[in-house]
């Protein structure tokens, strides 16, 4: 399960979609939007991200691809909210299951490093005075 | 024509999220930008921040556009 999705995201449901019997190890990643702002003191009231979605999808496939091939084999989901998220909501889920930990947690890692430095998301803070900022992530 | 898409910050200040331009056969994705930071002066300072997107796949800015392309402007990522 790789993608994006404007409806609040369902970890459980990403879980069942990946673990198998032969998976003795799960890890899973959730962004969750903040009150705080790194870079203003204003507090926020929500998030909002906005994706071009051809190229989103395929860079999270071509991520899939990649953990495989230096972690597998495992199974792995990876799903991005566009739109509006409130406070405290995930607005992004990596679920990676594997034989065992190691692999488990290297590989949930990578693939949210490169989702956050490669896909074309962006997010957008809105405060609770009303105005609202485009916020770029830095690099890794 | 060129089909021209918009993201994020990019987006608000041109004013349009996707936008068919009719440019000459050959134009290059920079001539494009040039084209564009005409109508909109503060584009100027994001150039170097901008990366360009031919029909999916990312190019520099001598990339040349031919008609039916799709040419995406791209901020610096938020996701996560």
């Amino acid at each position: 399960m790789i993608g994006l999705s404007a409806q609040p995201l369902d970890p459980e449901a990403l879980v069942r979609a990946v673990k198998t019997e032969s998976h003795g190890a799960v890890v899973s990643f959730l962004g969750t939007t903040r009150a705080t702002s790194p870079g203003d003191p204003r507090p926020v009231a929500a998030l909002e991200y906005e994706a071009y979605e051809t190229m989103a999808v395929a860079e999270m496939e071509t991520i899939a691809r990649e953990v495989q091939d230096r972690f597998g084999p495992l199974g792995i989901a990876m799903v991005h909210r566009t739109g509006r998220v409130a406070l405290g909501e995930p607005s992004v889920a990596v679920v990676v299951a594997a034989p065992h930990r190691g692999a488990a947690f290297d590989a949930c890692r990578y693939a949210i490093d490169a989702l956050k430095s490669r896909v074309a998301v962006w997010k957008r803070e809105i405060y609770r005075d009303g105005d609202a900022a485009w916020i770029a992530n830095t690099a890794p | 024509m060129v089909r021209v898409l918009a993201f994020a910050r990019l987006r608000e200040l041109l004013g349009f999220g996707e936008r068919h331009v009719g440019v000459a056969d050959g134009t290059t994705a920079d001539a494009m930008w040039s084209r564009l930071a005409q109508d909109v002066p503060q584009l100027a300072a994001l150039r170097a921040s901008t990366r360009f997107a031919r029909n999916g796949a990312l190019v520099d800015g001598a990339a040349v556009l031919h008609e039916g392309d799709e040419l995406a402007l791209l901020p610096p990522v938020g996701g996560g």
